[in-house]
């Protein structure tokens, strides 16, 4: 096929004005065909109510898990129950609940004239599933999503391993799984009503959704009853609410903006 | 044609390791696979009871689909009951509904899985049940 210059030109001008007027003409003809696409997407998005009836928080007592053992219990109970690898290094080390100190748990507000007292006690860190989890927005799979319950949760069928959300989130609270999970447990002691992990994929605290599922507390909570409370945030007389009213609490890195629903007694 | 003869049996040579896969396995099909529904629980149900949560031509056709979509139901949802045809409720779970009654994998998901050639990820995460060596009296 041969094409002189003003043949080009005329085609290409052709194009371009099609390009350019094509969704104009499509909106004036047939309105509505070219976003029927983006809003059906829209429609399946869980739409979230103003006022949940069900928002899980925790709140974390530290004066009664500084007790000996509290916190090894609990630590223990949420390893067992979920299957969590022990590497035996804090390279590999997969996290839902673990130990940490004042300095590093609340770093940057710090109180250089608290007691020195608090400045040891054991806080017990998980995940904080925030109202705002910055882990949801930058995972490009959808692997990381917030229930309607507020629990941060994962669906690790999806995780491609990008570890994006490690890097959003701001407490540590994600681990990612450099090697066999299964290569670190016992297989006698594998808790067989739960799945473990593969390597690849990024895991953190569930919240014990499947224990939620059957009406169960948290492992932790059970694992420590006077130290741990779980409750519903937006039930104003729930057990948690009414120990937030009577005691003040604090709550890691608030400045951030994530509003975390795990609360700390101290 | 120039060496029209190498290139004659070249060509037999090819076609007979082409086609070799087919030579060989010719005759030699697998048996099918008789998934066996043997286990404890199940021997436990009354026979009248004595179905998967929905029948067995459903199961055999469509368990991956009803698999997928529990999974989405149960995590996304967080709606563990799944209420079969017969308006039965059942808890949704792949190692504590499905793996309770078939705990033997082996003999059970593995047989067509192998005969089909599919090899799905379940068992990456989630956990077989552990089958006992299998004994020869009793």
């Amino acid at each position: 096929m041969s094409m002189n210059r003003r043949e080009f030109i005329k085609i290409a001008g052709l194009s371009t004005l099609f390009g350019l007027g094509g969704k104009g003409a499509f909106e004036l003809l047939r309105p509505g065909t070219l976003d029927a696409a983006v809003h059906h997407g829209e429609e399946h998005a869980p739409e979230e109510p103003a006022e949940a009836a069900i928002r899980w928080g925790m709140v974390i007592d530290v004066e009664k898990c500084s007790e000996p053992g509290v916190v090894d219990k609990c630590i223990k109970a949420c390893h067992s129950t979920h299957n969590i690898p022990d590497f035996g290094n804090s390279k590999n080390q997969v996290k839902w609940l673990w130990r940490d100190d004042y300095e590093h748990t609340f770093a940057g507000n710090e109180n250089e004239y608290m007691d020195d007292h608090v400045k040891e006690l054991p806080f017990l860190c998980l995940c904080n599933h925030c109202d705002e989890p910055p882990c949801v927005r930058v995972c490009p799979t959808k692997a990381t999503f917030k229930r309607p319950d507020g629990v941060v949760a994962m669906d690790y069928h999806r995780c491609i391993g990008c570890r994006f959300c490690m890097a959003a989130c701001p407490y540590g609270s994600r681990s990612f799984n450099w090697f066999d999970p299964r290569k670190a447990l016992n297989e006698k002691e594998f808790n067989m009503e739960f799945p473990t992990r593969m390597r690849g994929v990024v895991e953190k605290c569930n919240f014990c959704v499947e224990r939620l599922a059957q009406d169960k507390l948290p492992a932790c909570v059970e694992a420590a009853p006077q130290a741990l409370f779980f409750g519903n945030l937006a039930d104003p007389d729930s057990n948690v609410r009414q120990i937030l009213r009577k005691r003040s609490s604090m709550r890691r890195k608030l400045e951030l903006g994530t509003k975390p629903s795990v609360f700390y007694l101290v | 044609m120039y060496d029209a003869w190498k290139i004659l049996v070249g060509l037999a040579i090819f076609v007979a390791l082409f086609t070799a896969a087919f030579w060989m396995n010719a005759g030699k099909a697998a048996p099918v696979p008789e998934p066996k529904i043997d286990t404890p629980e199940i021997k436990k149900m009354a026979k009248a009871e004595r179905k998967c949560v929905e029948d067995k031509h459903f199961m055999r056709t469509t368990h991956m689909q009803l698999i997928n979509h529990w999974r989405d139901q149960a995590l996304r949802d967080g709606n563990r009951d799944y209420i079969n045809k017969d308006g039965k409720k059942y808890y949704i779970s792949l190692q504590n509904t499905c793996m309770k009654c078939h705990s033997n994998k082996k003999d059970f998901c593995d047989k067509c899985h192998d005969y089909t050639g599919v090899s799905p990820y379940c068992w990456d995460c989630h956990i077989a049940p552990k089958e006992e060596p299998k004994r020869n009296e009793l």
